[in-house]
């Protein structure tokens, strides 16, 4: 077998490339060097030449059956590290890549006099080291799309937060643009806070929500009318000027649901269904405007 | 064959479902509610689902029905104790049952029951 040759001249020059190739990767890591230090360096690259040197032995090319097993789990362990510690992608297939060098140097001088062997064996080792290269890239991606939907699926709950203002009320102050999939998670939490908390009035403010459009308004409502299915009745606060002028050029309807300006407002509102009511100065001076505006 | 209970308490009428509810005792619910609410000369209704997890287009639209005919009969109904997933699930059809008084739990719905009819 062919890469068998490769295998044993690997095995036979291990140190030696090994430190090469440490040299050539502490040239190409100029910019992450001190995200990385020499030791963990050095462990790496060693178990992952011992894995390539086994997957090399199996005789197989194709790095995607069983002998380079051991070789890619190395790889997934050094690619996915490499993202979190914030790496770039050039670097960690440079980890790969650059053991090109010291082995084609080790290959030019054992089989220097057979220049068709040599010619062969640096094919093998640019494909298997090509694919390997690859595969930390894709790895690599992979690690880093995951933390994206994490902190994407992290978002969508922390945005939700609905809070008990009073007893029977309910706050839900909704901050940033409302799609489809963030109005599932909300009418979730909402309808969940409801069962627990046995509230019969929700207050939704969107202070928060940049632009109300049709679809906005919709999920809106959708929300306001799942609410109403559990008994709970929904008030609507915080629409900003520009925002109320919007509803009213689209043509949404919002008859049907109680819209306050403020969330005091709404929370007044809601007070005096609920048949409770707060005393102190400021209160009693509201409670004073309120009448006189009447 | 199956039926589910109707209870009377007082001018009320007290309709719990506690089994999976398929068309045919949807009918069946119908139609003795309804004969029920005139021999009775009931008031008020209250349905009780909170033991309902499914629901489908067709028991949604059967419990607004049940709704709009006690108020024909001149009485009120309350559908209380609606899971979040019955409710979205009704949402998403596009049934929002107006028109249908709701509760929480069958404590709250026989006090609007009460202010309702009083």
């Amino acid at each position: 077998m062919k890469s068998k040759m490769l295998a044993d001249l690997i095995r036979n020059n291990e140190h030696a490339i090994l430190e090469d190739w440490l040299v050539e990767q502490q040239k190409s890591l100029t910019r992450s060097r001190d995200k990385i230090s020499d030791s963990e360096l050095r462990n790496e690259s060693t178990s992952f030449l011992k894995a390539v040197v086994d997957g090399l032995q199996s005789g197989e090319v194709d790095t995607a059956t069983g002998a380079w097993k051991a070789a890619y789990t190395e790889l997934e362990k050094i690619a996915t590290t490499r993202a979190r510690k914030g790496f770039s992608p050039t670097e960690t297939a440079t980890f790969v890549l650059s053991a090109k060098q010291p082995i084609f140097a080790r290959l030019a001088q054992e089989l220097g006099s057979k220049p068709a062997d040599l010619v062969a064996e640096t094919w093998t080792a640019t494909a298997v080291l090509d694919k390997l290269g690859l595969a930390a890239t894709e790895i690599y991606q992979r690690s880093r799309e995951e933390v994206i939907m994490r902190q994407q699926r992290e978002l969508l709950e922390l945005s939700t937060p609905v809070v008990e203002l009073w007893d029977d009320i309910l706050a839900l102050p909704l901050i940033g643009t409302l799609d489809s999939n963030r109005t599932q998670v909300v009418m979730e939490s909402l309808l969940q806070k409801i069962v627990e908390s046995g509230a019969s009035i929700a207050i939704i403010d969107i202070t928060g929500v940049p632009t109300v459009d049709t679809l906005v308004a919709q999920h809106l409502m959708k929300t306001v009318a799942a609410a109403r299915l559990m008994g709970a009745d929904c008030i609507i606060s915080g629409i900003r000027p520009q925002i109320a002028q919007t509803i009213v050029h689209l043509g949404v309807d919002l008859t049907a649901v109680t819209t306050k300006a403020s969330l005091a407002d709404a929370f007044r509102v809601a007070l005096s269904r609920t048949g409770a009511s707060i005393s102190g100065k400021g209160a009693a001076k509201k409670e004073g405007t309120n009448a006189a505006a009447a | 064959m199956e039926r589910i209970p109707i209870l009377r308490m007082g001018r009320f009428l007290l309709v719990s479902i506690q089994v999976d509810m398929h068309d045919q005792l949807a009918l069946t619910l119908q139609d003795d509610l309804t004969s029920r609410i005139v021999s009775d000369r009931a008031r008020g209704v209250l349905i009780d689902i909170s033991s309902l997890d499914v629901v489908d287009s067709f028991i949604g639209r059967m419990i607004g029905n049940i709704a709009a005919m006690s108020r024909v009969l001149d009485a009120q109904t309350v559908v209380v104790g609606m899971q979040p997933a019955v409710a979205i699930t009704l949402v998403e059809l596009g049934l929002v049952l107006e028109g249908v008084r709701t509760a929480l739990n069958v404590e709250k719905g026989m006090a609007l029951l009460q202010d309702a009819t009083e």
